[in-house]
């Protein structure tokens, strides 16, 4: 149904400030009835929804940014603000405010509500969390505070079913009045902590300053020592069930995927049709199925971490390491979790606030050695490097695995430094995140912040990986091989001859013409590359045997320098473009994602060529 | 004394936030939060890695502050008792109200 089509809707805003259980409130309003989408230019997520009142009223819901203040510190902010002001172009102005406050912690959230009045919008203020309140002793006087504040004061408690009741009688009702506009700036902050002062003292009564609980969990949490063995055992079940919990579900996806394209193929006649649909259109669709299950895995923490109130206090323990580089705390998990894959890394950086701390870790993200690299890696480590005992305890083949490792974290460091200074704008950017107080994650909202996530990727991300792979199928099947051919028909086709002309290119770095062609489809995940190298030398069978055929016949054609080479190409290479597809999606920017492709390539090459030089010299 | 050099615990008052630069947009944002002369405010910890960054407590709410953020803040130590739990009336004697004025 489109809301174009009732006029009369009543168009309303959700405004409040960070952790005020906005976004509950939004689900409970709208249930799965959410668009998300982003702001026309930028990457704030723009979410809106469409509820009917008992009345049958259609009342449309924007979930502004959350806000401290309409002096717009972040892009998140300036959002609201414009919007507040009906000065976002594309964005009418809201005919009622709905000004969403934590009951538990009105000193804080008042404030923004008597910035709010100010603008002169009808409004209502909404005390969530009241329940909370109740628990823990707080009363509040919602009439006084009404006739105070001079707008309707409801009480809503967003994750229960009727929770939201008192609100939604309130939209069948004319709009109340509009408060007398003023400046924005005509009250300085401290006449307005006075006012909230004064607001307090008469509608409400406090018992103690803090809840004992948060008090005794952070004494935990954010202890120098067990804070952090909490957040590394924390840390370590969730990197384990991301890689591990994910690996079966993935298994199913492809083994069901190749499944359907044999059944297909079967009933097809051989031909164009039937590579088109079963290698192109079919298999393209498994590679973007296929990652759903990391992701849903990583949201299932980060959104319950996030929800719980632990994920600020995470960035909080691990702010001081992180800065060094230029980064925040907040870029920890996003990092992290790339290491699993830079899909679901790169889409967890939601989670940071700051734009510029944002960007550097979506930059540096695929630098974290992903799951698609160990193939590869195992497949040249295994035929080039001997297993044999260094130092009495340590295997060499592990220790360049592990090297491996090393050279992506450090170059994401060096990276994420180099960005640093080379910004223009060099101020630094504050920390100064609230540490909300612990919840208990409701699992509505845990289901709808997934499907969300499941949605997005599904259809914005996945209309791309999708493209480019039916593009890089038309690459290696066309042209056919002319008859009587003696080499495998990839050589023949528009990737072998791109591979080929790419020789000339790479030859400085030590690969050779069967790499460079395989280099071409191994463009689709870098785990294709060794089924690509397989097809260029001819080898068929499944991917174990073929494997196992692959070592020793690369480990009789190449060089030990091209091998560590190749290794070096693959720690920095961005050979996937499902990331290169998720960082323009999620960036909002296409040069921001030829810009990381192109420093990608740059690293690569350049690493390549040292490596590969500094072998020749030493064998 | 500024908020940095506060010790764990302790409750003070702010005194005044002042800028760092003409115009502090964090100046202003941590006036926006609640740190405003009068106030009590107090270390809850420090980050497990060089102090740094630190938890203050202002009003019900805690927040993570860079010490470069918290040196915007200067503070008084409330009294010599210390403890966690201040009732919301003693940051508002007369004394403290003078003093801004």
């Amino acid at each position: 149904m489109s809301v174009a089509q009732h006029p009369s809707a009543l168009r309303i805003a959700l405004v409040g400030n960070p952790n005020c259980g906005k976004t509950a409130l939004f689900n409970r309003l709208t249930g799965s009835r959410q668009k998300v989408a982003n702001y026309a230019g930028v990457t704030v997520e723009r979410k809106e929804g469409v509820f009917t009142s008992p009345a049958g009223r259609t009342v449309r819901i924007l979930d502004l940014p959350g806000a401290y203040s309409l002096h717009s510190a972040s892009l998140d902010e300036a959002i609201t603000r414009e919007v507040c002001m009906g000065q976002r172009p594309g964005e009418a102005r809201p005919d009622l405010l709905v000004s969403v406050v934590d009951a538990t912690n009105l000193r804080l959230h008042l404030r923004f509500v008597l910035e709010l009045r100010r603008l002169g919008l009808p409004m209502v203020v909404v005390l969530n969390m009241s329940d909370a309140a109740a628990r823990r002793g707080i009363l509040i006087d919602r009439e006084a505070l009404s006739q105070a504040l001079g707008v309707p004061v409801v009480q809503t408690v967003a994750v229960k079913r009727d929770g939201a009741a008192g609100l939604v009688r309130l939209f069948d009702e004319s709009l109340p009045p509009a408060p007398p506009a003023q400046p924005l700036d005509s009250v300085s902050e401290f006449d307005t902590h006075a006012e909230v002062k004064r607001l307090l003292d008469i509608a409400v009564t406090m018992p103690t300053r803090t809840a004992r609980f948060d008090d005794a969990m952070d004494r935990v949490v954010l202890h120098p020592v067990f804070g952090l063995v909490i957040l590394a055992v924390l840390l370590f079940f969730m990197f384990q069930a991301v890689f591990s919990w994910a690996a079966p579900m993935m298994d199913g996806i492809e083994a069901g995927v190749h499944w359907f394209g044999e059944w297909l193929g079967a009933m097809l006649p051989d031909g164009m049709l039937k590579s088109l649909l079963v290698d192109g259109l079919i298999a393209g669709l498994g590679s973007v199925v296929v990652f759903l299950p990391q992701i849903l895995i990583l949201f299932l923490f980060i959104l319950t971490l996030e929800e719980s109130g632990y994920l600020p206090r995470a960035a909080f323990l691990l702010d001081r390491l992180m800065m060094g580089a230029g980064l925040s705390g907040r870029s920890f998990i996003p990092l992290l979790s790339s290491f699993a894959c830079a899909i679901p890394g790169i889409m967890a950086t939601r989670t940071i606030q700051d734009p510029r701390d944002r960007l550097t870790t979506i930059l540096v993200a695929p630098l974290m050695t992903c799951s698609a690299r160990l193939p590869v890696y195992a497949l040249l480590i295994g035929a080039f490097i001997p297993e044999r005992t260094v130092g009495g305890m340590f295997n060499l083949q592990g220790l360049v695995l592990f090297a491996l490792y090393v050279a992506g974290i450090v170059s994401a460091l060096v990276v994420a430094y180099v960005l640093k200074w080379f910004r223009r704008d060099r101020t630094d950017h504050p920390l100064l995140m609230e540490l909300p107080s612990y919840r208990v994650p409701n699992p509505r909202d845990i289901a709808i912040g997934l499907w969300e996530r499941a949605r997005i990727f599904l259809s914005r991300v996945g209309k791309v990986i999708l493209t480019l792979t039916v593009l890089l199928w038309f690459l290696a099947s066309f042209p056919s091989p002319p008859a009587g051919a003696t080499l495998p028909p990839i050589d023949y086709s528009f990737a072998g001859m791109i591979g080929q002309a790419l020789e000339h290119v790479f030859a400085p770095i030590g690969f050779n013409w069967q790499i460079c062609v395989a280099l071409v489809p191994g463009l689709a995940a870098r785990e294709v590359a060794v089924g690509a190298l397989a097809t260029v030398y001819a080898l068929s069978g499944s991917y174990d045997t073929v494997a196992v055929q692959l070592a020793p016949m690369i480990a009789a054609q190449w060089s030990l320098a091209t091998a560590l080479s190749l290794l070096a190409w693959y720690v920095f290479a961005p050979q996937c473009i499902s990331t290169l597809a998720v960082i323009r999606r999620e960036t909002n920017s296409w040069k921001v994602m030829a810009a990381s492709a192109a420093y990608l390539t740059g690293l690569a090459y350049l690493a390549s060529f040292i490596t590969y030089r500094v072998a020749l010299m030493f064998s | 004394m500024r908020l940095s050099e506060l010790s764990r615990r302790t409750v003070a008052i702010v005194k005044s936030v002042d800028d760092a630069t003409p115009n502090d947009p964090v100046a202003r944002r941590l006036r926006d939060l609640g740190f405003v002369p009068g106030e009590t405010v107090q270390i809850i910890t420090f980050g497990p890695f060089g102090k740094d960054p630190l938890v203050a407590q202002v009003g019900f709410t805690r927040f993570a502050l860079r010490r470069s953020e918290a040196d915007r803040i200067a503070v008084e130590i409330a009294s010599a008792t210390i403890s966690s739990i201040v009732p919301a009336s003693q940051a508002d004697t007369p004394d403290a109200a003078k003093r801004i004025a």
